[in-house]
């Protein structure tokens, strides 16, 4: 019995977007909020793309314009203050950023859905959770209040909240924080959306319940075969989930690898400064490695590349060039496939 | 740091105090001199006996009546040693932001005593509380809300020289602020400025600083850094292991990052429903956890290297921690526990070295509270 048979007045995919493109691509993305105190520029050109069945984890830390990124994607950005000058986010190919807004609020939902990371804050109080699951069918969907209820239990069962049928109509308080998470991520499936956007979905969550939640997105990503995007700032919960990770620092995109690569071998010094401070067991009772320094701030980024106030291996070029997204590679010259670093010395980080 | 060598005295051993009942005037001057008498290095500084703490759960507007109590911490007993890190962890609910509260005085204990230097602190008044305050601190886990909007990071820091002057003279006091500051690492001339002008890190140092102005001899942390950026946590656990070696104080570091504990601290408990579950060194704990819950937890923590994603088993809990105002009989964690068996649900588990490992000289014996405590290896086999 799945839940989601596909009805039939969801579109096929539009005949714009050709097979060979990814799920989803973003292109050169800028986001800027104009403020009373000046222009803060949160995303400075991020690239990046998920497949099918992929998972993407975005990386940085609070400030670094993750979450933003995001939120354009899923066009739910506060306009104004926010902005976008220039950039492209492609969903099969075809660009989100110039459709109506009847159309890109039938892919919203649909075929990308987002999980947000406070779960007491996202859900309405007032609304029983049944309500609210059944909202997504009621709307997108037209059914009657009958037959999203029904629809309702199913997902509360798929994401295994015990007794889904007594809960139905119980409120968002009435859960626990993991209860809570499993029905933010059953509304997020409700339509069997092609991608998921995670926004820090276990922050909030103990380590216990945070493992329970990982494995269901997980299970469930496999079984309808979506794409992912994880936005975290937890080394470990990337390594556990993650396929490729794009490093965010400043708006920027400044290190891209699979996992197991970035983990073995970085080729930014902040994402080696990153790893370098988690407390590890060889190290116990000497001093952590700490980056010095704050993160900028995005009124003022510095000139050149914006990490170079607190890395250790800045010399003048940094002050002045930006860095680009450039292709790492080994040593003798081979290519090392979806691999790209954005610092002037990427060579000295990876093979020094 | 040097291995502290503690585990001669047993929990359940009521410390050698002189009767402390009642504390009469004539009293009140010896146990301020008790309070201010240095500890040695090693000896315990806080004995904490059977800490109870129920919040009752009352009913009815005009007649108020209690139906019941949500059972925040029921009976913890743990030692603080002089100059070592004991570090608390647990899930949210487990009781462990309360055992804070109650350490510091911001409770009152239901019953139970806390002994510092043998003064039980639970029933001390006026002079000799006061003292004791003086020498046990805090530091809170957010410092966006922990920090007063309207006053300036000096007024801030200087608060707690009004109420205990005999610290710093009133004119010697911006000086000493400003000492502080340097101390923990920001510009002293930041003096005037405002919370907001800071940026997290920065804040939590100000919270450390206002934290170190009376000279306290233990300062309990509340998920000190958890609110921080990663590359942030990293500079302010290194300024706590810093202070601790200058200053010579002893934590007591409340965290849920099992690996930020682990690395700051010389002890560890385990915590779970109001009681402790399991306590014992860092390696014990660690590398050689008895107790089921403490098994879980640790194979829980995503580990930073996606070579250990193919590590063998994982234990994931079923269900969340059951309620504190009804927990489950005999041990607590039998209902999410895959060993649980008749005994567990009748017979409440003591904390004590299991009898199948005390005549072992092994790390696996150390208190325990499980009626099957077996030893298992977690983190090994992913490191």
């Amino acid at each position: 019995m799945t839940i989601m048979d596909k009805t039939a007045d969801i579109p096929a995919p539009r005949a714009g977007g050709s097979d060979d493109s990814p799920l989803l691509e973003v292109r050169d993305l800028h986001v800027e909020f104009h403020t009373r105190d000046g222009v803060a520029k949160a995303v400075n050109g991020v690239n990046y793309s998920v497949d099918s069945g992929e998972t993407l984890a975005v990386l940085g830390e609070s400030g670094s314009g993750k979450s933003v990124t995001a939120q354009a994607i899923m066009g739910i950005l506060d306009m104004p203050p926010g902005k976008i000058p220039q950039g492209q986010i492609l969903y099969r190919g075809q660009d989100m950023l110039t459709m109506s807004y009847e159309e890109r609020r039938k892919i919203r939902g649909q075929k990308i859905a987002m999980i947000f990371q406070d779960a007491l804050s996202s859900l309405n109080p007032v609304l029983s959770v049944g309500y609210q699951l059944g909202e997504m069918f009621r709307v997108h969907q037209g059914l009657s209040k009958k037959q999203a209820k029904a629809k309702a239990i199913e997902l509360m069962e798929r994401v295994k909240i015990p007794a889904a049928k007594q809960r139905v109509n119980d409120y968002p308080h009435q859960f626990s924080g993991g209860m809570r998470q499993r029905i933010m991520i059953a509304m997020a499936l409700a339509l069997e959306p092609d991608l998921i956007i995670a926004d820090e979905p276990t922050t909030a969550l103990d380590v216990t319940v945070q493992a329970q939640v990982m494995d269901l997105l997980k299970e469930l990503q496999t079984e309808f075969n979506m794409g992912l995007i994880l936005i975290t700032h937890d080394l470990g919960v990337v390594a556990d989930v993650a396929d490729k990770i794009a490093v965010m620092y400043a708006g920027r995109i400044v290190e891209t690898a699979p996992v197991h690569e970035l983990y073995k071998r970085p080729a930014h010094p902040y994402t080696r400064g990153l790893l370098d401070s988690i407390p590890r067991l060889d190290q116990k009772g000497q001093e952590l490695y700490a980056i010095k320094g704050l993160p900028p701030n995005l009124l003022k980024i510095p000139s050149g590349c914006a990490f170079n106030p607190r890395c250790p291996k800045a010399e003048d070029i940094c002050r002045t060039e930006i860095p680009a997204l450039v292709p790492v590679s080994e040593q003798d010259g081979s290519e090392l496939p979806g691999r790209g670093s954005a610092c002037h010395f990427w060579k000295e980080t990876i093979h020094g | 740091m040097a291995e502290l060598d503690k585990n001669d005295g047993s929990l359940d051993s009521t410390p050698n105090v002189t009767d402390v009942v009642e504390v009469e005037a004539a009293d009140e001057t010896a146990a301020v001199a008790a309070i201010e008498a240095p500890v040695e290095r090693g000896e315990p500084i806080l004995q904490v006996r059977n800490l109870v703490k129920h919040f009752p759960l009352s009913q009815g507007i005009l007649f108020k009546r209690q139906i019941g109590a949500v059972k925040a911490v029921d009976g913890v007993s743990f030692d603080l040693y002089q100059g070592e890190t004991l570090g608390i962890v647990g899930e949210s609910g487990c009781g462990k932001s309360t055992v804070a509260r109650l350490l510091m005085t911001l409770e009152t204990a239901t019953s139970g005593e806390v002994f510092y230097k043998g003064q039980d602190i639970t029933r001390l008044s006026g002079r000799a509380l006061k003292a004791v305050r003086r020498n046990i601190q805090m530091v809170f886990q957010d410092p966006y809300t922990s920090l007063n909007p309207r006053m300036t990071v000096g007024d801030i820091i200087g608060e707690p020289f009004d109420i205990h002057p005999e610290v710093a003279p009133k004119g010697d006091r911006r000086r000493k602020v400003q000492e502080l500051l340097d101390v923990v690492g920001l510009n002293p001339e930041y003096i005037n400025r405002y919370p907001h002008q800071f940026s997290g890190g920065q804040r939590q140092r100000i919270g450390i600083a206002r934290g170190l102005a009376l000279n306290p001899e233990i300062i309990i942390c509340d998920e000190p850094v958890s609110a921080l950026d990663v590359s942030v946590q990293a500079q302010v656990i290194n300024l706590m292991e810093k202070l601790q070696d200058e200053f010579n104080l002893s934590y007591l570091f409340i965290a849920h990052d099992l690996s930020i504990v682990r690395h700051i601290s010389d002890r560890v408990g385990v915590m779970y429903l109001g009681k402790m579950a399991e306590i014992g060194t860092d390696s014990e704990i660690y590398d050689h956890p008895t107790h089921p819950y403490t098994q879980a937890l640790l194979s829980a923590v995503p580990v930073p290297d996606p070579e250990a994603r193919e590590r063998g088993e994982r234990i994931i809990l079923t269900g969340d921690v059951p309620s504190p105002a009804n927990p489950p009989s005999g041990c607590r964690f039998r209902t999410r526990c895959w060993k649980a068996q008749d005994k567990c649900a009748t017979e409440t588990p003591l904390l004590a070295i299991p009898e199948r490992f005390k005549s072992v000289d092994s790390p696996a014996a150390h208190e325990s509270a499980c009626h099957f405590a077996e030893e298992k290896d977690i983190v090994g086999a992913a490191s």
